[in-house]
């Protein structure tokens, strides 16, 4: 079943067409790579279909109560709310707030008590309060920072603001996930770590994941299906092994000689 | 030793109103970096809805307050929406110089309506004094402070233990990424704005009650010395702006008892001016150096 479909998506700034005729087709509980050498347009596809910014041409359809809605152009907090959910390449945690407080933020949209329950603390209140603190802990757990969870997100480590931020797109309760360079700056050790989390979580929270990656370690491991992008275009797509041996990719990322 | 102790009461209840103005400033500047100067004039209109409430009604404290606070709650989010929503995305100047502009309008709409010379506000608490010692307490005084402590309670339980207040502190830390975390940026800053106008509501009330009487322009003063609380204590941070409120109120009242009320004001820009050379973040804030 088809989850999330692009048609000839495009997006222009100025003259330069930072994604041009885009066209996906991602199924349900895939795990697709997207790959491309620096500048390809990777971020920016993420953007648009995040809602950061709106199609130039082209439609982005998501699979919402098992039919097709259009979602080029809505606001991010709509389409978050639809079920699409990201982590950054560069990382924007909530540095200011604990590492709890974090994962609530996320989970935001879907507690239930309007301004005057919480004002006079209503039972309403304390009831969905306690709720949304059991399953943020939870979701520590499964990315192991449950110790960690009265810290500020700033003071943490690289790598576990990393899974901070895995765990924050989670709390929105997606079924689409987008990892923008998840295992950037990582080491070995860390990454291979990483690569059984994106596991762990898609299985256990049925998720469809598509994920941005440079390591070629991590993406030939983890996905099933590849696309690649070069000056904004596809110019690829196919398995793992099919992609290690396309000419039109390796011209790409070494230059044609 | 009493005269000091009777200078503090007195300062501190001035400076807990100085505070409750500070927090819609710092909330307000946190959320969007929009200095609000259209703020002293919500607390003014905040004075002028409890005046006419509590004259046509004869209520007492708690339902005058309420009426306030809400009409001031509701005047916060049509202001943002019709005055700085269209300018989200422009220079920042641009903002600034809209807040002053509704900040006119705001005062001459007033005089206009109401005229121009001072109403008489209505007692709503009772006048009496509580002797301890030689240093005496009115019965305002204790009410006042009451009022904002409870206010200023609700307002950190708000910020730190609800829902809509971890959106707020999200958006504040950063607003893009708070967006693509499903938050309702527009919504949290509407919130932003009503939260802050309820609190200037509410000291507009205090002010009128602790002395009675209402201008159209009795917001300039205590808007500006507010928007200096929010500064002292570092803008953005909302305990800042409660120990900055509080410390000026002190500041003034000492040196009204022991120097000259007339210096009142030039010693509190000087200490201002002092405290943001030794910590230009003001007193909580956090000094950021720019990696290079």
């Amino acid at each position: 079943m088809t989850v999330l479909e692009t048609k000839n998506l495009t997006r222009n700034f100025g003259g330069l067409a930072a994604v041009s005729n885009v066209s996906l087709k991602i199924n349900k509980g895939e795990l697709v790579g997207l790959i491309g050498p620096n500048g390809a347009g990777k971020t920016t596809l993420f953007n648009l279909l995040t809602g950061v910014y709106e199609p130039s041409e082209g439609s982005i359809e998501l699979l919402v109560n098992d039919s097709m809605k259009s979602i080029g152009g809505l606001k991010p907090y709509t389409i978050t709310n639809l079920g699409i959910a990201r982590t950054f390449q560069n990382i924007r945690l909530f540095k200011e707030l604990t590492v709890l407080d974090n994962i609530k933020v996320g989970m935001n949209k879907n507690i239930k008590y309007g301004a005057i329950s919480a004002i006079l603390r209503l039972p309403k209140y304390y009831v969905e309060e306690n709720r949304v603190h059991d399953e943020a802990l939870k979701l520590l757990e499964v990315v192991n920072l449950l110790d960690k969870k009265d810290e500020l997100a700033k003071n943490l480590p690289y790598g576990e603001q990393r899974k901070l931020e895995i765990a924050r797109a989670l709390a929105t309760n997606p079924r689409v996930l987008f990892l923008d360079e998840p295992a950037a700056g990582m080491n070995p050790n860390e990454t291979q770590e990483l690569t059984n989390l994106i596991r762990q979580i898609k299985n256990e929270f049925d998720l469809t994941v598509i994920l941005i990656e440079h390591d070629m370690s991590l993406v030939m491991n983890v996905c099933e299906r590849i696309y690649v992008l070069d000056y904004g275009k596809l110019i690829a797509q196919g398995n793992p092994e099919s992609i290690k041996n396309n000419k039109k990719v390796i011209e790409a990322y070494l230059g044609e000689d | 030793m009493n005269q000091f102790l009777q200078q503090l009461i007195n300062g501190i209840s001035l400076g807990s109103i100085y505070a409750l103005i500070a927090l819609g400033y710092t909330m307000v500047y946190g959320i969007i970096k929009l200095i609000n100067f259209a703020h002293g004039d919500i607390y003014m209109l905040g004075a002028y809805v409890g005046f006419i409430f509590a004259t046509k009604t004869g209520m007492g404290l708690v339902p005058t307050l309420i009426v306030s606070m809400v009409f001031c709650a509701i005047l916060g989010v049509v202001i943002e929406m019709i005055a700085y929503k269209p300018l989200r995305n422009a220079t920042r100047i641009t903002a600034l110089i809209t807040a002053i502009g509704v900040s006119y309008f705001l005062e001459a709409s007033t005089q206009k309506i109401m005229g121009t010379s001072p109403r008489a506000f209505p007692a709503l608490l009772p006048k009496g004094l509580i002797k301890l010692g030689k240093v005496t307490i009115t019965y305002q005084q204790v009410f006042i402070l009451t009022i904002t402590i409870l206010l200023m309670i609700a307002l950190q339980f708000i910020v730190t233990k609800t829902k809509i207040g971890r959106a707020m502190r999200a958006v504040s830390t950063d607003t893009d990424a708070a967006r693509l975390m499903g938050i309702d940026v527009n919504k949290t800053i509407s919130f932003t704005f009503a939260l802050g106008s309820a609190l200037a509501g509410a000291a507009g009330v205090l002010v009128g009650i602790y002395y009675s009487s209402i201008t159209p322009l009795m917001g300039l003063v205590p808007g500006v010395k507010a928007f200096i609380a929010a500064v002292f204590g570092g803008i953005g941070i909302i305990p800042g702006a409660m120990i900055g409120g509080i410390l000026i109120g002190i500041i003034e009242a000492l040196v009204s008892g022991y120097g000259s009320s007339l210096y009142k004001d030039a010693v509190v820009y000087v200490i201002l001016i002092i405290i943001l050379v030794v910590k230009p973040a003001g007193l909580l804030g956090k000094n950021i150096r720019e990696k290079v």
